[in-house]
């Protein structure tokens, strides 16, 4: 066997604690080893060329690189080796870079274990035997979940692109936070005029399926053929019947059901249709203000119904759906600013969210667009904004900034002037973020056009005075203490995960971070992949995001599975696990113990029973080869012998002296 | 019954405020929360020594938790919100093993671990509750208009103090509704009252306790009720020269609140100390018709 080793330099990121010239030189002396080298950048084009060179000069039949993490360009070199026409898996890597020259500053042990790893990978590559992908057909159907903007372009898209879409929906409509919205930045369009149009669309479009008031229940199977059980929630309303002509929300005698499409501004009936341009436009029962369902006395809805509709003993149903990706468009929450004592939000009616007073100013909203105190109905002459209510916080364990809030909060404090003439504004903010094309400008225009007072500092109490309210904070560039007196104020809440996010990233294992939003595969190459194959990311559920940010990511997650898609097969990777017939005794403990029901019972010719690996869908976790006593199931590429020999090779050296 | 408390009264409580001491002793006895003295209890540490040396102050308050541990006592109750702070910031700096280190080594009898402290108003408000309370009280506080007023530290830092909304509390409110009173939404609950300015820069306080002075009369208020020794003496001793520099009378009587409980549940006058009141509560007393 003839190996080579390439150790890279990574600019000065590898070379300036470790010496890889002396790498270098050490793996020459490996076994098997036929040539070595150091370089600058191994993964640029000469670097890449330089290992097909070499293979083709030294006749080498497999390569080591010593560079960064594999999660960073195993693939890449993979296809550097192929390109070489070597077996891409006649490859491996040694992490110099995250396991050693980024964690560790002195010189002469980092080179040492540089050499360490090396030996390792050399040890592994060693026992490599060449493995091929098979292909495998995929179902060449997405599903969406989450029917916000994300969502809706996303499924548009993909649906464009000649994929039948599966789109799922908590709520009894899509639309989410944007079919909320009066007005949008920086042009100060109408949200429903923009996004209407598009929600039409998901209607009419014959590629696509909208499951509404419907959730996520599982998922199995793997990139290509996902199986999902979508949980259809009791609606109570035969939605092949109803037409969403209103005549039971008129007619519902129970008005004490919460509306969360208005914020809470106003109490809804217990049937419900959430807003006029609603799709689809259809109504539901919430159970729990019902009184035909509470109390078993009333019915009205079921009388006024002109189509017969109303079905009370509707229960939940499960429709299967096969896909073969997932993009996940599950937006985001706004926080809750009960939990700042000193705002009263809560307790002082006039004190109100963004999202409250985003109803306000929409003609669709309780108040007609017209803005009123929720405590007396009286139009305010003075309403102030405060920003960062729930973002850039670590004390109540929210340090990011939400991002969107200062542009909307301008918009509003524009919106005011026009709805309330001569009304005067104030917003109180740390720093104004506005980096978005033209949103700078519109703060700008904020302040200048429209007399937008900006006070930089916190406010440090809300009380009230009368029946005004006023607000007391710090100007810190007057350095002084300032007050103000408002008739209503608006708190910029910011942008917290979605209810359920942690649920439906263990149903899809894909992972979360701190705060609650997805994990993207990485943070600037693969911002719309998740670490699970066939698992996109689109919208706020990946960190807040505004309108614009949230379209263009849902248009990339959907290019990403209209490429996905675009061979018919996929190919499975081949590092998954084998049973070896001879040594299987049958005890069958490994189909008990994967996770994905990639095991099946196999009688043999000779009537024993014996376990079989599937490979197109074995992920290659390796449970079960840690579970069979007999070690009879070895993971392909990962076999107790190859890592085995890694262990060796460190252990059987003297260890470098310390200090 | 509840479990014995180690109680620290504190430099004030023997001082300017013996009629909280009293009043708290007499209302934790009424309501069956069983008191025991700290033995022998100094310093907590508190101003000046906190501001000039944390292991000094935190040795001051450790000697105190160390005799509550040695006297088998599971947790301390303090009515000052200074006592309190050094109390707690000591007890967590007990657990940490290099911190104690370098406060035992100032300790003549180390201390090995903290303990908890509690404000006499959280010992009220979760041994007895506002329930148990009300069950007891005999002379309802019906028609008194209370102010509640915390005081700026009593439930700050809020990591360190574990209780209550640190901008919003309402366990002092619920005692005194449960006491029959009738408690006002006072916004300044937990703004500062010029605390220790009231010597070096008295305009200070003529500002900031006049501000609550104004909010409670304002709100119509017939009575303050407060938790701190310090708010107790600028708002009560000063309030007739806050009444000259905002040219505004006030006559507010400032209760401790342990005063108005045992108002309600009707405990012996000479225990509850209302004779130390600077501002005369004879209007409120009549409002009640207890006076006499």
């Amino acid at each position: 066997m003839r190996l080579g080793v390439f150790v890279c330099h990574c600019g000065s990121n590898i070379a300036a604690t470790v010496d890889c010239a002396a790498v270098a030189l050490a793996a020459r002396a490996m076994p098997d080893v036929a040539f070595a080298a150091d370089s600058v950048y191994t993964c640029s084009e000469p670097g890449q060329e330089a290992i097909v060179a070499a293979v083709a000069e030294h006749g080498l039949d497999g390569v080591v690189v010593a560079s960064c993490s594999p999660r960073m360009h195993e693939r890449t070199f993979r296809r550097t080796v192929a390109r070489a026409g070597l077996n891409p898996y006649m490859f491996e890597m040694a992490n110099i870079r995250e396991h050693v020259s980024w964690v560790g500053r002195d010189k002469e042990r980092n080179t040492a274990k540089a050499t360490d790893l090396v030996r390792m990978a050399v040890e592994k590559l060693r026992r490599n035997r060449p493995l091929t992908p098979r292909e495998f057909p995929v179902t060449r159907r997405v599903l969406v979940v989450g029917g916000g903007v994300a969502g809706i372009q996303a499924a548009l898209d993909c649906a464009d692109g000649g994929l039948e879409v599966v789109l799922v929906e908590r709520a009894s409509s899509i639309g989410g936070k944007m079919a909320q919205l009066d007005k949008t930045f920086p042009t100060v369009d109408c949200s429903s005029c923009v996004l209407g149009p598009r929600m039409v669309d998901v209607a009419q479009h014959p590629g696509i399926t909208l499951h509404a008031y419907s959730e996520v229940a599982s998922v199995s199977g793997w990139v290509g053929n996902f199986e999902v059980a979508v949980r259809r929630k009791a609606t109570y309303v035969d939605w092949s019947k109803c037409t969403g002509c209103g005549e039971c929300v008129k007619k519902c005698p129970a008005r004490d059901a919460p509306d969360p499409f208005n914020a809470g501004l106003a109490p809804a009936r217990a049937i419900n249709i959430p807003f006029p341009q609603a799709i689809p436009k259809k109504a539901v029962i919430n159970p729990a203000h019902c009184k035909q369902l509470t109390t078993g006395k009333c019915g009205v809805c079921a009388k006024v119904c002109p189509s017969g509709a109303i079905d009370y003993a509707m229960t939940e149903t499960t429709v299967t759906e096969k896909v073969g990706a997932i993009i996940v468009a599950t937006g985001y929450e706004l926080f809750d600013p009960k939990v700042y004592g000193q705002y009263g939000g809560g307790r002082y009616p006039d004190v109100i969210t963004s999202m409250q007073y985003e109803r306000m100013l929409s003609a669709s909203g309780p108040t007609g667009g017209h803005v009123l105190r929720p405590s007396d109905g009286r139009e305010p002459r003075s309403v102030v904004f405060i920003q960062c209510v729930g973002s850039r916080d670590r004390h109540i364990g929210r340090p990011y900034c939400s991002g969107f809030c200062c542009m909307y909060t301008a918009k509003q404090a524009i919106l005011t002037r026009d709805h309330v003439p001569g009304a005067q504004t104030y917003v109180f903010y740390m720093d104004i973020r506005s980096p978005g094309k033209g949103y700078d400008e519109f703060i700008r225009r904020a302040m200048e056009e429209y007399g937008v007072r900006y006070v930089r500092g916190r406010v440090s109490r809300i009380f009230p005075k009368g029946d005004r309210l006023v607000v007391r904070g710090a100007d810190t560039l007057m350095a002084a203490q300032v007050q103000v007196e408002a008739d209503l104020v608006v708190l910029a809440v910011g942008a917290e995960h979605a209810p359920g996010a942690h649920e439906l990233a263990a149903t899809l294992r894909v992972s979360i971070d701190e705060h609650g939003f997805f994990m993207e595969g990485h943070p600037k190459l693969r911002p719309v992949e998740t670490n699970t194959a066939g698992v996109y990311l689109a919208g706020a559920c990946q960190g807040p995001k505004d309108i614009p940010a949230s379209v263009s990511q849902a248009s990339a997650a959907a290019a990403k599975v209209l490429g996905l898609f675009a061979r018919g097969t996929l190919a499975s990777d081949p590092q998954v696990a084998l049973v070896d017939p001879r040594r299987c005794v049958g005890c069958l403990k490994c189909l008990k113990t994967c996770p994905f029901g990639a095991i099946r019972e196999e009688q043999g010719r000779d009537g024993a029973v014996r376990a079989q690996v599937v490979e197109t869908v074995c992920q290659g976790c390796g449970v079960c080869c840690v579970t069979c006593p007999q070690g009879a199931v070895q993971l392909q590429h990962f076999t107790d012998d190859q890592i085995l020999a890694e262990v060796e090779a460190l252990c059987r050296i003297p260890l470098p002296t310390c200090g | 019954m509840s479990p014995r408390f180690a109680y620290y009264p504190g430099c004030s409580l023997e001082g300017t405020a013996q009629d909280y001491d009293r009043s708290g002793r007499a209302c934790c006895a009424a309501l069956g929360i069983e008191l025991a003295e700290i033995p022998d209890w100094s310093c907590c540490g508190s101003s000046p020594a906190h501001a000039v040396d944390a292991v000094l102050s935190g040795a001051l308050a450790a000697r105190n938790l160390g005799l509550a541990r040695q006297g088998g006592f599971g947790a301390v109750v303090t009515p000052c919100p200074n006592c309190l702070v050094n109390l707690r910031t000591a007890a967590r700096d007990l657990d940490d093993p290099a911190r104690r280190e370098r406060i035992n080594a100032l300790l003549s009898v180390p201390c090995e671990g903290g303990l908890p402290a509690v404000s006499l108003l959280q010992a009220l408000f979760e041994q007895a509750g506002p329930q148990a309370l009300a069950d007891a009280v005999v002379r309802p506080l019906a028609g008194l208009r209370v102010a509640p007023y915390y005081g700026c530290i009593l439930h700050r830092p809020p990591g360190l103090m574990a209780f209550d909304d640190p901008e919003n509390p309402v366990a002092m409110d619920a005692l005194l509704e449960a006491a029959g009173a009738e408690v006002v939404a006072f916004p300044f609950k937990t703004e500062c009252c010029g605390a220790s300015y009231g010597v070096p820069r008295k305009d200070l306080v003529m500002e900031l306790s006049g501000r609550l002075l104004e909010a409670a009369a304002d709100l119509g208020a017939d009575a303050l009720a407060v938790a701190c020794p310090l708010c107790q003496m600028n708002l009560d001793l000063r309030q007739d020269q806050i009444a000259a520099a905002r040219r505004r009378a006030f006559g507010i009587p400032v209760f401790y609140f342990t005063q108005l409980l045992g108002l309600a549940l009707g405990l012996d006058r000479a225990d509850l100390g209302l004779d130390r009141l600077v501002v005369p509560p004879g209007g409120v007393l009549r409002k009640l018709g207890t006076e006499g």
